[in-house]
């Protein structure tokens, strides 16, 4: 009885450590799930990347479901992303707003200017410093708020249109239905 | 000689990468400050690269990093504070020494338990063979 378990006891145990390499090969490294969901959006005042004399806050983000989408015009990723986001902008879903990370003000008007513009409006953060208020640590990350201006989900990395079918449209009618 | 003289170099040219890393604030003038600085880059991990912590690590979401926590110490605030704050924003995994919590005490224990088990394979081995051994002496 003692010898059986002699060779079950280690079997068991690479078993064990086989089942999480297993799931570890199938696990993005990359994307680290947020803390700040469930939380509401963190206070921060920016100016507009269109009027910069205008400022943009976080009451702007109260009152009705909306995305947070943070981009820049040096993100690869962004320049695709904006193809779907335009189409979902013409959809009349939800608002999106843009937070124009760690960017220069003019490249990023150009950038609007000559490939169409999917925001309701455009947080400009030149410094980067409300991006990591946000827990933002890269580009793009798009977040979807509700209408207490609470942060509910948080997708890292480009948008496509199966994103938006599978993650983000159920997540908003789920809201919808909340009726929160 | 000449291996060693670039050796040498490569060595020099690693110590002078990290501190031109580091530099990008100026130092503080109140030594505990400077050491809860320099104790916190250590500890904070570079989420962009992940396998480095922000004092060695040249992205710019580094600098943006060491920049705020610069900020936060230049207020006041202590290193457990500090700490909070990036954990409250980015997660556990910010830090480069996970919490010991309930989702991390296997993490923590796995290795001593492994390492248990194996002690104890190795005891009953010996026993067993050291019993045999006495067997064919008789």
């Amino acid at each position: 009885m003692r010898r059986r378990l002699f060779f079950i006891l280690p079997m068991l145990v690479l078993l064990a450590l086989m089942g999480f390499f297993w799931r570890g090969l199938y696990l993005n490294p990359t994307i680290v799930s947020s803390p700040l969901i469930g939380k509401p959006v963190p206070d921060f005042s920016l100016s507009r990347l269109h009027n910069p004399k205008e400022t943009f806050d976080q009451n702007q983000l109260k009152g009705q479901i909306s995305l947070v989408n943070v981009w820049a015009t040096w993100c690869v990723a962004c320049r695709d992303e904006q193809q779907t986001l335009l189409v979902f902008s013409k959809q009349n879903v939800v608002p999106i707003y843009g937070l124009d990370y760690k960017d220069d003000r003019q490249s990023a008007l150009q950038w609007l200017a000559e490939r169409g513009n999917p925001y309701a409006a455009v947080a400009f953060d030149p410094i980067g410093n409300v991006a990591i208020n946000w827990g933002v640590y890269g580009a793009p990350e798009t977040f979807l708020i509700d209408v207490r201006g609470i942060i509910r989900y948080k997708y890292i990395g480009p948008i496509t249109p199966a994103v938006i079918r599978n993650d983000l449209l159920p997540r908003i009618q789920a809201l919808r239905r909340e009726g929160t | 000689m000449r291996t060693w003289l670039l050796i040498g170099a490569c060595l020099l040219l690693m110590v002078t990468r990290v501190a031109w890393a580091i530099d990008s604030e100026p130092p503080f003038s109140d030594p505990v400050m400077e050491h809860r600085y320099e104790h916190l880059l250590q500890e904070i991990r570079c989420l962009q690269c992940m396998d480095e912590n922000i004092a060695n690590s040249d992205a710019p979401l580094a600098a943006d990093f060491r920049r705020q926590i610069h900020a936060m110490v230049a207020e006041g605030r202590s290193e457990q504070q500090i700490r909070q704050y990036m954990v409250n924003r980015y997660g556990d995994f910010v830090l480069y020494n996970p919490p010991l919590q309930a989702s991390t005490w296997l993490l923590w224990t796995g290795p001593f338990l492994l390492l248990g088990i194996a002690i104890l394979v190795v005891i009953l081995v010996v026993r067993q063979r050291a019993r045999m051994d006495e067997g064919r002496e008789i």
